[in-house]
């Protein structure tokens, strides 16, 4: 079968037809059949191919300081317009077999009579340059007159017709109508019609009929479920973090925003920058936040003894590579290491793209834990809100009660004062301002009002804080060391690390840049192993911790063996050193307080803050001392507060403890100050070299006026219509649901190297028009599925199989299997088992046995137990997906594994997805629960019922042909089953739902057989 | 009456074939699906094997197929196969920093404040007339010394399992990328029409039985289509996923489900048009005889007790090394491409010489057995077998060094692995290791090297086996120069 003839009478075929279109991908071997040689169509994709690798945008790779990507470089010396024979380039590529012939063999690559022949007519027609067609602005074109104006509903189809017109060919008729509301249907909410849609559009002669249908599945609550589902494989969404042990992750509410924001049909630009940049926007809300885990869905490498900057380094790597496939259709990954080989973004560029996702407090390592890692935010679920509300309202409610009957709270505070017993107050803590403090890791330090210091921005895997104070105390008998909590921290601080603990290995402390040695140590808590003395131990390895209570404050106190005489202006510095294994164990807030106390490990039963302002007189405290003296009398003294105060304080407790329920999902945020980003040398994290600040590359145009240089700036910057490619990119994506394909194949690729767009014309009309349409989404999904391109029939001629076997000129419907989702969805939504809950954690279908669990040990995701009741038969996009072991019937019809993002599934055709349909058990019950409706509701003869289950699963009904193998091998399998009744039970028993009783078995099992045939048929798990 | 004849579709369903080829999208289209079709209503007939791609192999293979057999976890190069004699007079000594030369640590030993170095507390001795050292737990490969290449100068550039082992199985460390066996799939294509071009199986440890993970990107096809991704035999349950039909539902019932869905799927393809339906009518067909010929494949009832002990004990234990090695010989005999076990359980941090043995345990006479088996029926000739793992393992213990126990860490600057059959020279050793085994002193091989050389063997020049992905050519090898190892090949 691979006669040199047939590939060559091949090629030659479609060459003729397809190539002179897509010529970046098959080589022709005629030259192209418009007269017009067009720069970008024809001649830039043959010097992509074969020249730019050694005359393209990598200056490193750069041979003979020649460049032909460029205007320039292309047309200054090797080009003399006009003049084919004068021209160098021609010659040296003409000249086969001789010195200085290009491409030179040894580089594999070689240019055919038909390339050069191209080639020469384009520099004998004038050689007019052009830019790459995508990085150029669109340009709205009117729609083109054509012969058969009838067939025209709308621009799209005009430009769509004037092009087969030339091709001599005439488009497809309208399809059907049950065809119709079936194919609307599956691309808009990714279900079946129900036989009623089907009959009531079929009997609906109005000449909106088929408006009506689309308006009303663009209205469904299950439209956002269609759309998020293409949109997760772009933000590699999924329940596990990708690395070695997967523990679980949550980010499903992330995922409902995007459901929500598809169903409220959020404009595309605001869509965009909510997602990248919500956190950043003035005031911005809690979906607005919630919506930038699109950037947080990465993988998180959790293996033990991994670098954590190697690893933050990939994660925001992977936010620059998915974010501009996502949304500019630019693979940026070979900038990382070199400049790129085709398109103009050169490596120092990329690392410019970096710094603007660089500035996340994150930390490159995860926790061994199914835990979510910061920044997080916690967000009320739908079902939350109205208990929110009434929550609120009781505070809002208790807040007036307690201050009306605050009248006699002066004279019980005083009453209180004097019973205090002033014995056991704690001992007076001074707690100086520093003068100096810093951080050997390069943390950003801030001092806060109450002296303590906070440290953002870098944050290393070991740090030592170092601060000096001037004690004004004429004898040291003690330090504390306070570390406090911070929501902005992992598990609410107070450290730096992944779950919020901290381990102080060594203390040092100097005064007047002599040491002192200190002797004892007391912790308010000290965690299992980590006692508190483990930090003056001299030991590097221990130290003290606070795990698990993480999310509070902590102290330590050192004192020396006798108070130490000090001169009140000694400078007292304390080296405060986190140097254990693990990474980032450093707190995020922290004070270092002096004290002369003759205990100062004596913990009074009154806590430090309290005991001071206890300690000023009343007329001298000020109103903040007051108030918080007040918030503590009320909540710890039983005598004191009144029936109001009781309330508020409950209607308090019963908030927090409400929004503890709320489930986190990963945000961004930003550093207050940006971490430094290097052009990395070869990608590697710790070969640093040039420095370079956030800036969009030079071939694009720049930042839209009065936007800020950070990730909101390059969000508005995606999102404006003055991008060249964003709503190209957009429009395209949305084509491919409807067609099967872009308009411009390459969906991922708008690069040089990607496929030119079929309909460059329409292309372009569809991105204005979103633009004009101010990004409405349903707005342009409307005009698309309205125009009769749409509408055709997907039946395709032997004669225009041949002449376009890949449907490129759209003279029909495309014909293509279903996503993996909506092949079960399908089988759920006909057999009648699906449940329709939209959003809401992640569910737990069948799954065979010991998937997740045969090749890893660790994790919580593991001993996989299916769900009972809903959690079966809910829409595959809510199905729990380890990255490691995703869901196996979703691998075998072509989902991407998550890991990475992906914008273009393939689409395969194997025997594991026949084994898939005949046997998994989701199908086997779908099959048994469609037979059962065929037999109950659709009538009582063989045909009658068939035609039913038909009318069920391909909204139409059978032809005679079809009927008679159906009825034929059911009367068999009737006889069968009912010799063989044991068979008969047993195929009923697969799926959680009982078989229905009132039937009878061997009959059942027998509809069974022929459910599942119909379940398996192409057409059944196709879109037409 | 359907308007396609059989000769036109057929000539279609090539001329699509090779239009997806070239523009390397998604392939789905068949040819053998169709010839099956045409060839007989029902679809029994057998299928002829699934090209690869036209023009390869580039040239004369040496070997027509693969057996990979994986160590996870990275077993010790200084323990098995490459002594390190001199070592016992430093026994304890902090590694010198002239050694280290500032090498990168995994944070499990960063912050230990000594190195001490850990000679091996096993014995070497050498076999065969190549005279190869081998280490005393591997008597039965040891007797295979004159059959064996060595590679002792590996290098990977990660330092952690999982973008080690991804580096090996797809050429990088992040993911996304088609794996070795998904890229032969692709390129050469099946020889056997019921089952998979690219088979995987995995093994537990008893040497460490909770051990490092393994996930199914590494048996993954990434951006190439994923009908050559590797399919997993189970270890329980179905070996391969919905294998068994329902209960209730015998083979004779399936096969008349089978010709009236044919029959269908057929009027339907006369409707439209599509080729894809033809091709779809002749996937049913294959799996249909997956639902034969893999039950086939895993019934062992036939193979002589001989050849049973041969393998060992554990050999009737599915999920065991030892019966994964006697499948992957099933499976070689019938024509499987790439047959690929992964063995877990290498992971030595602590308690290594306990560990080493459990694990040398499990694989030595499996192993050993699997070579004699394949000699035997004649297919060593042309199967090309490949064990190693994902890099090897720090000369400096782990944690504490006593007289008997040590552990030691990841060390991505040297290890070993070994290769023999189909194009192998025997009795060879490629690469020398510095006297503390730490650093490479001659001949550095990259895993690229490896692929390379593998790619070669089956007849594939590396540079030439491309996918187009996002616009560039991607290949296996990466963008880095690779270089096939001439002096290991016979």
């Amino acid at each position: 079968m691979r006669s040199p003839v047939l590939v060559a009478a091949v090629c030659v075929l479609l060459g003729s037809v397809a190539l002179s279109f897509t010529a970046g991908a098959v080589p022709p071997e005629v030259p192209p059949a418009t007269a017009k040689v067009d720069y970008n169509r024809d001649v830039r994709p043959i010097l992509a191919d074969n020249c730019f690798a050694c005359h393209g945008p990598d200056e490193k790779t750069r041979k003979a300081k020649l460049r032909l990507d460029t205007k320039d470089g292309l047309l200054s010396g090797s080009i003399v317009a006009g003049k084919p024979a004068q021209s160098e380039l021609i010659a040296r590529i003409s000249a086969a077999g001789e010195a200085g012939h290009m491409p030179p063999p040894k580089s594999g690559k070689k240019l055919n009579a038909a390339q050069i022949a191209t080639l020469k007519k384009w520099v004998e027609q004038g050689a007019t340059w052009s830019a790459h067609w995508s990085f150029a602005a669109p340009v709205r074109a009117n729609a083109p007159a054509v012969k058969t104006p009838g067939r025209v509903r709308n621009p799209i189809d005009a430009f769509v017709l004037a092009r087969l017109e030339s091709e001599g060919l005439k488009p497809a008729p309208e399809t059907d109508k049950a065809t119709l509301i079936r194919r609307l249907s599956l691309d808009l909410t990714g279900l079946p019609p129900t036989p009623k849609e089907v009959e009531d559009f079929v009997k609906d002669d109005a000449p909106n009929a088929y408006e009506k249908v689309i308006d009303r599945l663009l209205a469904s609550p299950h439209y956002g479920e269609r759309m998020a589902m293409n949109w997760l494989d772009g933000a590699r969404y999924a329940d596990s973090n990708g690395y070695q042990a997967d523990y679980e992750r949550y980010m499903w509410r992330w995922r409902d925003w995007v459901i929500d924001a598809f169903n409220s049909n959020m404009p595309f630009d605001q869509f965009t920058v909510e997602q990248i940049a919500g956190d950043m926007l003035p005031n911005a809300t809690t979906s607005q936040k919630l919506a930038t885990g699109f950037n947080r869905n990465h993988r998180i490498n959790t293996e033990g003894g991994i670098i954590p900057e190697e690893w933050r380094v990939e994660t925001v790597v992977d936010r620059v590579d998915t974010t501009f496939s996502v949304w500019l259709g630019l693979t940026m990954g070979c900038c990382r290491c070199h400049d790129h080989k085709y398109d103009p973004v050169t490596q120092k560029e990329f690392y410019q793209l970096f710094a603007y996702f660089n500035n996340v407090p994150e930390s490159g390592v995860g926790a061994e834990q199914p835990v979510n890692h910061p920044p997080l935010i916690r967000t009320p679920r739908p079902q939350d809100e109205a208990r929110l509300r009434e929550l609120q309202a009781a505070i809002e409610a208790a807040t007036k009660k307690a201050q009306d009957a605050d009248t006699e709270l002066p004279a019980k505070l005083a009453a209180w004062e004097k019973t205090v017993d002033t014995k056991k107050l704690g001992p007076a803590w001074l707690s100086p301002k520093p003068t100096d403090f810093t951080s050997a890791g390069k943390a950003k330090l801030a001092l806060q009002p109450d002296n303590s210091v906070l440290a953002t921005g870098t944050n290393p895997t070991n740090e030592t804080f170092s601060v000096t104070v001037t004690t004004g105390l004429k004898q040291l008998a003690a330090i504390r060391f306070e570390v406090f909590p911070d929501d902005k921290l992992a598990g609410n601080g107070p450290g730096r690390s992944v779950n919020g603990n901290i381990v102080l290995t060594d203390v040092k402390v100097n005064v007047d840049g002599k040491p002192v040695k200190l002797a004892t140590a007391s912790a308010s808590f000290s965690q299992t192993n980590y006692p508190v003395k483990s930090a003056i131990d001299n030991t590097p390895g221990s130290g003290w911790a606070i795990f698990p209570k993480v999310g509070e404050r902590h102290d330590a106190v050192f004192a020396f063996d006798k108070p130490l005489a000090l001169d009140n202006a000694a400078k007292v510095t304390f080296t405060l050193v986190f140097g254990g294994q693990f990474a980032q164990h450093h707190p995020g807030r922290f004070r270092v307080s002096v004290t002369d106390a003759k205990a100062p490990h004596e913990r009074g039963a009154i806590p430090v803050n309290v005991a001071a302002i206890l300690a000023v007189s009343t007329d001298k405290r000020t109103p903040e001392q007051t108030r918080e003296l007040v918030t503590y009398f009320r909540a710890n003294n039983p005598a004191a507060p009144s029936a109001a105060d009781q309330e508020l304080a409950a209607a308090n407790k019963a908030l927090a403890e409400f929004e503890k329920t709320f489930p986190t999902s990963m945000v961004m945020d930003e550093l207050p100050t940006p971490r430094d980003a290097f052009v990395l040398v070869r990608g590697l994290y710790d070969k640093k070299g040039e420095k370079v600040t956030a800036g969009i590359p030079a071939a694009f145009p720049p930042l839209p006026k009065d936007t800020p240089n950070n990730r909101l700036g390059l969000a508005k910057w995606i999102a404006s219509s003055g991008n060249p490619l964003t709503a190209r990119v957009a429009v395209n994506r949305l084509w491919e649901q409807l067609f099967g394909a872009g308009l411009v194949r390459s969906t991922e690729n708008f690069g040089v190297q990607g496929e030119p767009p079929t309909h460059p014309e329409l292309l372009d009309w569809l991105a204005t028009e979103f633009v004009r349409l101010k990004w409405d989404v349903k707005a342009i999904q409307k005009t698309i599925v309205l125009s009769a391109s749409y509408r055709q029939s997907s039946r395709v001629t032997p004669e225009l199989l041949a002449k376009d076997p890949e449907n490129l000129l759209l003279a029909r419907q495309s014909r293509f299997r279903l996503p993996a989702e909506l092949v079960r969805d399908n089988a759920l939504t006909v057999s009648g088992l699906l449940v329709r809950t939209v959003g809401g954690p992640s569910v737990r279908p069948y799954m065979p046995k010991g998937v997740w669990d045969e090749t890893n040990f660790y994790g919580n995701l593991r001993n996989y137990k299916n769900d009972t009741g809903d959690g079966l038969y809910r829409r595959s996009l809510y199905t729990i997906w380890k990255r490691t072991a995703a869901p196996p019937s979703m691998m075998l019809f072509d989902a991407p594994g998550r890991e990475v993002c992906t914008v273009r599934r393939g689409r395969t055709n194997t025997p594991l997805q026949a084994l898939a349909l005949m046997n998994e058990v989701t199908f086997v019950e779908a099959s048994r629960v469609l037979a059962t409706r065929a037999m109950k509701d659709g009538g009582k003869t063989p045909e009658s019922r068939i035609t039913h289950a038909y009318k069920l699963a391909l909204a139409r009904t059978p032809s005679d042909a079809e009927l008679k193998v159906l009825s034929a091998g059911l009367a068999k399998r009737i006889e069968a089953f009912k010799a063989n009744p044991d068979a008969a039970k047993k195929l009923l028993t697969p799926g959680e739902t009982k078989p229905d009783a009132t039937l009878d078995v061997a009959e059942l099992a027998a509809y069974t057989v022929t459910a599942s045939i119909i379940l398996n048929l192409d057409e059944a798990i196709t879109r037409e | 009456m359907p308007l396609f004849p059989a000769q036109q579709l057929l000539w279609l369903q090539d001329r699509l074939n090779r239009r997806t080829f070239l523009s390397g999208s998604a392939a789905s289209l068949g040819l053998a699906a169709l010839s099956s079709l045409i060839g007989s209503a029902s679809g029994a007939e057998k299928a002829k094997p699934a090209l690869g791609l036209p023009g390869l192999p580039h040239h004369k293979p040496k070997a027509k197929r693969v057996i990979y057999l994986f160590q996870s976890g990275a077993p010790s190069q200084m323990d098995l196969f490459d002594p390190k004699p001199g070592l016992e007079k430093f026994r304890g000594q902090d590694l010198p920093a002239s050694i280290r030369m500032g090498q990168r640590l995994t944070g499990m030993t960063a912050g230990q404040g000594k190195h001490p170095v850990a000679p091996s507390i096993f014995k070497f001795a050498k076999h065969g007339q190549s005279g190869q050292p081998f280490c005393e737990l591997l008597p039965q490969t040891a007797k295979w010394a004159d059959k064996i290449a060595f590679v002792k100068s590996m290098q990977t550039n990660a330092i952690n399992h999982d973008p080690a082992i991804t580096f090996f199985q797809t050429g990088q460390e992040i993911a996304g990328r088609p794996s070795i066996g998904s890229w032969l799939s692709y390129g050469l294509g099946s020889e056997n029409q019921d089952l998979p071009a690219y088979v995987v199986m995995t093994s537990q440890g008893s040497g460490r039985p909770a051990d490092q993970p393994l996930y199914d990107r590494l048996w993954g096809s990434g951006f190439i289509p994923t009908k050559h991704q590797g399919v997993k035999l189970r270890n329980q349950g179905d070996p391969v996923l919905y294998l068994s039909d329902p209960p209730g539902i015998d083979r004779g019932m399936r096969r008349e489900m089978l010709d009236e869905l044919g029959e269908l799927n057929k009027l339907k393809l006369g409707k439209t048009g599509d080729p894809e339906i033809a091709t779809r009518i002749s996937q049913y067909e294959m799996a249909f005889r997956m639902q034969a010929s893999v039950p086939e494949l895993t019934d062992l009832s036939k193979e002589p007790a001989k050849t049973l002990e041969a393998y060992g004990p554990d050999v009737k234990r599915p999920g065991s090394y030892a019966y994964n090695c006697l499948l992957a010989r099933r499976l070689s005999e019938r024509g499987v491409r790439f047959v690929q076990l992964f063995h877990m359980g290498w992971d030595h941090h602590g308690g290594l010489p306990a560990a080493l043995r459990g694990q040398c345990r499990d694989t030595d006479r499996p192993t050993a057995a699997l070579l004699t088996d394949l000699e035997a029926r004649g297919l060593l000739d042309d199967t090309l077998i490949v064990w190693g793992g994902e890099f090897g393992r720090t000369v400096y213990s782990q944690g504490a060094l006593s007289a008997t126990d040590y552990g030691r860490d990841h060390h991505p600057k040297c290890f070993s692995v070994w290769l023999a059959g189909g194009g192998i020279k025997g009795g060879v050793s490629h690469g020398e290791t510095d006297d503390y085994g730490y650093n490479v002193t001659r001949d550095p091989v990259q895993v690229r090297d490896l692929h390379a050389t593998v790619l070669h063997l089956l007849g594939i020049e590396h540079e030439k086996l491309t996918y187009k992905f996002q616009g560039l050519d991607a290949k296996l090898t990466g963008v880095e120069a690779s270089r096939v190892l001439k002096e290991i090949i016979a």
